[in-house]
């Protein structure tokens, strides 16, 4: 409790720390500029809650603050992870970002742009992997592809090449690009997800649980291609993850939400040093920053 | 190399065609399906138009062509606001219509390729089980307009677009019980357009509400272009207002789409977890 409270009191410091010792070097106008953002929701109110009237009907709600006035920015080719528990606010933050959510208060920008006012332009120059390969499963992944594809003005024969180099560097095969969704796994099928996202040559790519729930080798597949991506630095990425060793291998900062607060971000290496002397690995950090055990908040983890 | 598209009028039908393209797709994988639902529309159409054998010998072509015609549009008018008022409730099964929506494509653009589908798939099926009712009843239509009656269909079209937006509005905002509100709209529309009956048997009190319904414009001048081969000098008044509410209701139904998909992005409609 002492060292949680030690590291949260030294947050505000953060940015100095961070400052000192870049990973990347942050160039141009921030990619993404959070100030101040909350974002709330109202569920069926359950005996014992706080109850909030909401509604022509006034119904009896509860509300949660999922994301608590969080404010940070991204730089161009800064790769940021996002680690929190589940419900802690990773893929509201992720939807806000991708305009699929508004935001209550705050300001959400990207390329300058704010998320509400420009939803369309920002569209153009960004894509997700979510943590549900979300696809129509009676379709091949080609056949989804060129959908995709088309929605973001490719000509079929730049979708077929540009896809179908990804796949193949996913370890896809020309016939396994041709079958039909529902036959695959969850890691071929997350694989086609990356190939969707990746092939429209994103500025911003946002990564929500990418490799939760698959098998070891795909997971090595999919964090050595993004990898890849990465060298190229052509790419802003906000990755989130249950997965440490891969916030601390690919990350160039990352934050911790923890009750849609934001309590840390830091580089790794500045988030280990902040979290004290004892601290060994980055599940130590976690557990520093938000007083959870990291095993236990994997052992709550539902990956939907 | 940056992907931006191009929004020239060209780049609106090709994103069109995606939708269509999809589509097309998923009813080839789900063939066997699409068999069975020909079938048995051909049943039913069927079934339907051998209630006019019930009918004096006198009238019995008449009575059966009357209710043919209205077993096939309102076949093809519930294929074509099925299509359109489901669209978004197979991307909300499929876990899709996160990825469509931040889509750097139009509404309308999505929208209309999604409509684009209803009428082209509506007329294939209505086509062929139209070809199959011909040839089973020997419906007397070489005195028939039937040009006039492809063009009901097609003018019908857009009202029923435009219907389909309105509805497709409800499984935005919830999934499972926008999906039984689209089932119940259809029925009130089946019920009150006079497909089988004319509107004048309704009780009075629901009578004023056929007026509503672009079915019954559509109905009233399929029958009278089939069974009295009306010409274009007799219908186009009423081609004209069926034309009016399209044009009307097209966009009124692209607008409270619109407005719902900000309510459900400021509410978290579409999805949410975490």
């Amino acid at each position: 409790m002492d060292t949680q409270t030690d590291v949260q009191s030294q947050v505000a410091e953060v940015g100095q720390v961070h400052a000192a010792q870049p990973a990347w070097i942050p160039t141009g106008p921030p990619v993404i500029h959070c100030k101040h953002v909350y974002k709330r929701f109202y569920e069926n109110a359950e005996p014992g809650d706080d109850v909030v009237r909401r509604g022509w009907l006034k119904q009896r709600k509860r509300e949660v603050t999922a994301v608590h006035d969080v404010t940070f920015d991204v730089s161009k080719g800064e790769v940021l992870g996002i680690l929190g528990a589940n419900g802690s606010g990773k893929s509201t933050l992720i939807r806000l970002i991708s305009t699929l959510l508004f935001p209550d208060e705050g300001v959400v920008e990207v390329f300058g742009l704010d998320v509400v006012k420009h939803p369309h332009e920002i569209r153009r120059r960004i894509n997700r992997v979510s943590v549900e390969a979300s696809f129509f499963k009676k379709l091949s992944a080609m056949e989804n592809l060129m959908f995709a594809g088309r929605l973001y003005g490719l000509q079929p024969a730049e979708i077929r090449k540009r896809a179908g180099a990804i796949l193949e560097r996913l370890g896809f095969t020309q016939s396994k690009m041709t079958a039909s969704l529902e036959n695959m796994s969850r890691g071929q099928q997350q694989k086609v997800s990356i190939a969707r996202a990746f092939m429209t040559s994103p500025e911003l790519l946002l990564l929500d649980e990418p490799t939760t729930g698959l098998d070891p080798k795909s997971r090595r597949d999919v964090q050595d291609f993004v990898e890849e991506i990465i060298v190229e630095r052509q790419t802003t990425i906000i990755l989130t993850t249950h997965d440490m060793p891969e916030a601390e291998r690919l990350c160039d900062r990352v934050a911790i939400l923890d009750g849609g607060r934001l309590v840390a971000l830091d580089t790794p290496e500045a988030l280990k040093r902040l979290a004290g002397p004892n601290v060994k690995t980055f599940e130590d950090v976690f557990f520093a920053f938000v007083g959870k055990d990291w095993k236990e908040v994997m052992a709550d983890e539902d990956p939907a | 190399m940056r992907t931006l598209p191009n929004p020239s009028p060209v780049a609106e039908v090709r994103t069109m065609y995606a939708f269509v393209e999809r589509n097309f797709r998923l009813a080839k994988r789900y063939l066997s399906w699409e068999v069975v639902h020909i079938f048995y529309s051909i049943i039913n159409a069927m079934t339907i138009g051998l209630i006019g054998f019930t009918s004096p010998a006198k009238d019995r072509a008449e009575t059966t062509l009357y209710l043919v015609i209205g077993a096939l549009l309102w076949g093809y008018l519930s294929i074509l606001f099925d299509e359109v008022a489901n669209s978004i409730s197979y991307e909300r099964w499929e876990g899709t219509i996160e990825y469509t929506f931040m889509a750097p494509i139009r509404r309308l653009t999505h929208l209309l390729g999604t409509c684009l589908y209803g009428v082209a798939y509506g007329m294939v099926r209505t086509l062929i089980v139209l070809a199959a009712i011909a040839w089973f009843f020997h419906l007397p239509l070489s005195h028939a307009n039937v040009l006039g009656a492809i063009l009901v269909l097609v003018v019908s079209s857009l009202s029923f677009m435009g219907l389909g937006l309105i509805a497709a509005v409800l499984p935005l905002l919830s999934t499972e019980r926008g999906a039984q509100a689209t089932h119940i709209i259809q029925g009130v529309i089946l019920l009150i357009s006079g497909i089988y009956y004319p509107v004048s048997v309704l009780p009075h009190w629901v009578q004023w509400l056929s007026w509503l319904s672009p079915a019954t414009y559509a109905l009233s001048m399929s029958r009278a272009a089939l069974l009295n081969n009306a010409g274009l000098s007799t219908l186009w008044l009423s081609l004209l207002e069926l034309t009016a509410i399209g044009v009307i209701l097209v966009p009124i139904g692209l607008g409270i789409f619109v407005a719902a998909e900000r309510f459900a992005m400021r509410t978290g409609r579409l999805k949410r977890n975490g």
